[in-house]
């Protein structure tokens, strides 16, 4: 592990800082933060200061205290979401992939009645009818993330099911898990990860969308794409608050998605 | 090529089943919701009386599976009803408004689509580049912004700032084409930042993918040019998962517009949806609906037919 | 002179805008005596002129809205209905007073009970026709009755009969004395359609003609040449575009795609009043939000729980916070300074503590947590304000739960079921209205279910006074015992926050409804 990291390059190492700088944050954000999470301590947008590091938001929130905490709940909720849906989607996709016939049958098309609703307006009647607890929204978002982590899996797998060696394997007798554990997953995770990344960071956006339609986590609760939402009226008139939030994203999908890179090129073989 | 026919009209048929299931699907998901259209048009003046006087009018006093299946039976014969809000025929209403969301979102594939993969292919070219890398880092943040604070930025920069571009893109009728695509530049810029990163890298990573494989080692030790191996050999078998990304993106463009369209104040399908289902209107609600899955189905299908007729392997099951 | 020099003074204090300056020195007669350097340009003062196409965006729009005016309950319709293509038999005018509109002149018998409307002559409808009673009773028909949808239904079911005397009188019997009726007949639901008439092709008598509509986008109208007032309807066309995104709104007006807008975000309208070239215009009516509590109900059945919870809340907190000062604090009752008897010298009831510990602990119920239900669909702000009261009122040794109820179905479900809840109101022009639609006994919506005997009687008796200062009595008295005795609380009145460019002229707003009472594309001009 320490021999990878010690050849890993320069971006590779900067994605891994960002990731640990989050976590760090995200974990220690009552320790860090300098006011508490919902606490109104100034003026509305006041500008950045010495007493506010990065200013202040709507309702007169120190913006540096919120953003710590907006890391706590934001990566928690999209890392449990993202990895329930991984686990459900690659599931199906494989089993939909390597069994084929009925059980290909039943699973695309459940699939593809889900996907043909609009995520939004599914997430919009859903959670309109059970009430937007954390819960739900951790089930509804995997969910409909699901759909979309089985159609690539299914893809995938399909390609990688069609060559010699699974079919090899197959003569073999080994059975459907093995042949998923051992043949097909090793080889169709490239995808599959860089899918990772992108699905990781689209909870936090799917998660502001809903928020634009009034759904979403409930405040005071501080998440980054509502904080975004909340504030983005004052890009309008110069001030940059809204910033803070939307960078604070694109700082840990970047992040992430540097490492991931590092990973498709680890798992590519490629000397250069 | 008969297999490929038989497939497709196997999946058309499949596509109309998901078609009546889905229908039913929102016909339950809206019942399902708290209040009915009386209740919400009347909002806080709904009394009783006028209530019931409402529902009676609209026939909302029937049990739900005798409204679903004369729903069901109008629309086998081609007819989509009237608005129950507003009694006007859905045809008209989706009609016009169907026409504008996909003129948008053709107009963003068409920017979206060749230079997502003609990056993608470039940044697998010189992969681990600084051209590589700065492409990254750029998509990846403008995909890290909620789209909704994608378009208020690009309207704070070329509509207030710079005064290029309207802020609102309320199209008409009267309008030329040049008139038209000068007014849907920004949702359209908006949203081609929005795919455009997730097909770039997934083009990317797969053909990073096939970049190791024997045949490609056999290519390179022949000595042909780099550029020619990616585009000749490793993007065709790459096509698929590219194809099924790319297809992905499309439905998002025509379905997932919903909250462009109400930041640049575009007449197009999805606010339809939203305001039908927060009134509960189901005849409106069913009918986008049943659009957007129509244009999803048939994505679909075009990309796994095209990735069969893309992968020789799966061209010719054994 | 002083009160010119107190004006002065005021707006040289900013405590008024310069625009209120002008309102306020022109409704005083005192223009010629202005030092020029306070009135801005000399078009300011001018008659209005015609011309030039006048866009609206407005909030408030859906493509669920239809013309018909017994759906019509949000604003893009309101302001194209009565606004635009329709008429009412009264209007209001800025100073909250009924004048005649499509209605000539109107009398009551003494007891108030029968109401003598005489109709304009020759007004005209978009389709030629010419305006009679028969028009007006179909109109006024179209929301009474069993088989009716229409919203209006509350608003006049007092009305017994309706007959005509010729073709240009209607007279109204009502069930009960009712001084205020020509008010009722401004309402937005009831304009003036013709006899047979769908609603569907908004024909009117309105300022202008519709040529297109498309429910929640766009109606276009154009000035109707044979309109009956000749001093208003000052634009050639009108464009109203439904903007339902603050935003977009705001950007659109910045960058000059619109005239003007409803709605203005309160978080940035400090900022857009800073911004050249746009005039931001404050209007203090009758919105107001509250709290209401289930007087039929435990524990708020015992109306010592009732003024502890009056006690246990900070208004000005809430006029700060949630309506960032665009606002007056509420006195626990709902007529707000806009009406013409509201009771000023009614003492108001502030924040105490100690008030709040003794009611709780006279009312006997213990140590209880008290639920209030809310949800942002109340009101911008409920769940913010709730918080908010929770937060002060524990402090006070009230124990409140805030109860966060999803946006969609809240009126339905919540408002009227549950105990205590978060309301909005629109508010009435009228004490008799507010009342009658909201605290008497019998109301569909008295959803404090709150039956005062005293309050009741007095209800009846003011509305069929005829005589001015009998009934500022009653209604005063009827504030106080609301405040003292009713199931609501009522935190703050809301203001309406519009903008429009600078180019557009206006007199002083009306504070009946947003938009100068839906009324800017009939009122307003370009300079």
């Amino acid at each position: 592990m320490f021999k990878l990291l010690n050849q890993s390059p320069i971006s590779a190492r900067i994605g891994l800082a960002i990731v640990v700088i989050n976590i760090v944050a995200a974990l220690f954000a009552p320790l860090i933060a300098p006011f508490g999470e919902t606490e109104v301590v100034g003026d509305v947008w006041l500008p950045m200061s010495f007493d506010h590091l990065l200013g202040t938001d709507q309702l007169g929130r120190d913006l540096f205290t919120r953003i710590l905490y907006g890391a706590r709940n934001t990566i928690a909720i999209a890392f449990v979401t993202t990895l329930l849906s991984f686990v459900v989607g690659i599931v199906g996709g494989f089993l939909a992939a390597t069994l084929k016939g009925w059980t290909d049958l039943a699973l695309s098309r459940i699939v593809d009645v889900m996907m043909a609703i609009p995520i939004l307006i599914f997430a919009l009647t859903v959670l309109s009818v059970v009430g937007t607890s954390m819960v739900a929204l951790i089930l509804v978002i995997a969910l409909l993330d699901s759909t979309r982590v089985y159609r690539l899996s299914r893809a995938v797998a399909m390609d990688i099911e069609a060559l010699d060696f699974v079919e090899a394997a197959r003569l073999r007798g080994e059975k459907i898990w093995w042949l998923m554990r051992h043949e097909i997953l090793p080889n169709a995770m490239p995808p599959l990860v860089a899918e990772f990344g992108l699905r990781f960071c689209f909870v936090f956006l799917f998660i502001a969308a809903l928020s634009f339609l009034g759904l979403g986590i409930q405040p005071p609760t501080a998440d980054w794409g509502s904080m975004v939402r909340e504030n983005a009226g004052a890009i309008t008139f110069g001030i940059f608050i809204p910033l803070w939030p939307a960078g604070a994203i694109a700082f840990l999908t970047v992040g992430v998605n540097l490492i991931v890179d590092w990973f498709l090129h680890v798992a590519s073989g490629l000397k250069d | 090529m008969d297999s490929i026919a038989k497939l497709v009209l196997k999946r058309v048929g499949m596509g109309l089943v998901t078609l009546i299931v889905i229908s039913l699907v929102f016909f339950v998901g809206v019942e399902a919701l708290p209040g009915d259209l009386a209740e919400e048009i009347l909002g806080q003046n709904a009394l009783p009386e006028t209530v019931e006087a409402f529902r009676k009018e609209l026939k909302l006093d029937l049990p739900p599976h005798v409204r679903y299946f004369s729903w069901l039976g109008g629309f086998m014969k081609g007819d989509f009803g009237n608005s129950l809000a507003n009694g006007r025929p859905i045809a008209d209403l989706i009609g016009w408004r169907l026409s504008n969301t996909l003129f948008l979102a053709l107009s963003a594939a068409a920017i979206a689509v060749p230079i997502s993969i003609i990056l993608g292919i470039l940044a697998a070219l010189y992969r681990n580049s600084l051209f590589d890398r700065a492409i990254s880092m750029a998509t990846l943040s403008t995909i890290s912004f909620p789209e909704f604070f994608v378009a208020y930025i690009l309207m704070a920069l070329l509509s207030v700032q710079l005064i290029i571009f309207p802020s609102i893109s309320n199209i008409n009728d009267q309008m030329s084409l040049a008139e038209k695509l000068h007014a849907i530049f920004l949702p359209c810029l908006t949203l081609t930042l929005v795919v455009m990163a997730h097909m770039m890298r997934q083009t990317r990573a797969a053909i990073i993918n096939i970049l190791a494989s024997p045949y490609i080692e056999m290519a390179k030790l022949k000595g042909l040019r780099r550029l020619r191996i990616i585009v000749l050999h490793a993007f065709p078998n790459a096509l698929s998962p590219v194809i099924n990304v790319v297809a992905l993106n499309l439905a998002y463009l025509v379905v997932g517009a919903v909250i462009i369209e109400v930041v640049f104040v575009y007449p197009g399908l999805g606010q339809l949806l939203v305001d039908s289902v927060s009134k509960r209107d189901i005849p409106v609600v069913q009918a986008s609906g049943l659009i957007f899955a129509t244009v999803y189905i048939t994505l679909n299908l075009a990309a796994d037919v095209l990735s069969i007729v893309s992968n020789p392997r799966l061209r010719n099951p054994r | 002179m002083s009160k010119l020099k107190e004006l002065e003074q005021l707006l040289a204090h900013g405590v008024i805008t310069r625009r209120e300056f002008i309102a306020r020195v022109s409704a005083l007669g005192l223009a010629a005596a202005v030092s020029p350097m306070l009135l801005p340009s000399p078009a300011q003062a001018a008659s209005p002129k015609k011309g030039g196409r006048f866009r609206l965006g407005l909030a408030g729009g859906s493509t669920t809205d239809s013309l018909d005016p017994a759906t019509i309950t949000d604003m893009m319709l309101q302001v194209v209905n009565q606004g635009q293509l329709r008429n009412t038999l009264v209007e209001i005018d800025q100073k909250a007073n009924p004048i005649p509109e499509l209605a000539e002149s109107w009398e009551a018998t003494p007891d108030a009970k029968k109401w003598v409307f005489k109709l304009r002559k020759g007004v005209e409808f978009h389709n030629g026709k010419t305006m009679d009673a028969d028009d007006v009773i179909y109109s006024i028909n179209h929301h009474r009755g069993a088989d009716t949808k229409s919203a209006a239904k509350g608003i006049i079911e007092a009305i017994e009969d309706i007959q005509k005397d010729g073709k240009d009188t209607v007279i109204f019997t009502l069930n009960g004395g009712n001084a205020d009726f020509p008010y009722i007949m401004s309402d937005y639901h009831l304009t003036i359609s013709p006899a047979g008439d769908k609603f569907v092709d908004g024909i009117g008598t309105g300022g202008y003609m519709l040529k297109d509509y498309e429910p929640g986008v766009r109606a276009f109208a154009v000035r109707n040449p044979n309109y009956f007032k000749a001093d208003r309807a000052h634009f050639d066309e009108v464009e109203t575009l439904s903007i339902p995104d603050v935003n977009a709104r705001t950007n659109a007006l910045k960058t000059g795609q619109i005239d003007a807008m409803n709605r203005c975000e309160l978080k940035t309208v400090q900022f857009l009043k800073r911004t050249r070239g746009i005039q931001v215009m404050e209007q203090n009516g009758f919105k107001h939000y509250t709290f209401a509590m289930r007087c039929d109900t435990a524990p708020f059945n015992n109306v010592d729980v009732r003024l502890a919870l009056k006690y246990a809340i900070d208004r000005k907190q809430m006029v700060k916070t949630i309506l960032r000062g665009f606002g007056a604090i509420g006195n626990d009752h709902p007529i707000s300074m806009a009406n013409r008897y509201h009771a000023g010298d009614l003492p108001q009831r502030q924040f105490d503590p100690d008030k709040a510990k003794f009611h709780l602990k006279k009312s006997g119920v213990g140590n209880i947590t008290f639920r209030l239900h809310a949800a942002d669909a109340a009101f911008v702000g409920a769940v913010d304000a709730a918080v908010l009261y929770k937060e002060k009122a524990g402090s006070a040794g009230v124990d409140i739960e805030v109860v966060r109820e999803p946006n969609d179905g809240y009126w339905s479900n919540v408002w009227l079921k549950k105990p205590w809840c978060a309301v909005f109101w629109g508010g009435r022009p009228t004490e008799d209205m507010m009342f009658s639609t909201a605290y008497a006994a019998d109301a569909s919506w008295n959803d404090t279910f709150w039956k005062n005997k005293r309050f009741n009687e007095l209800l009846v008796a003011a509305r069929a006074e005829l005589d001015e200062k009998k009934r500022r009595n009653m209604y005063s008295e009827m504030q106080s015992i609301v405040r003292d005795d009713g199931g609501v609380v009522v935190p703050m009145f809301a203001a309406d926050l519009s903008a429009a460019t600078d180019k557009i002229g206006h007199g002083p707003l009306g504070a009946n409804w947003e938009m100068d009472g839906f009324r800017c594309a009939e009122r307003w001009w370009f300079m």
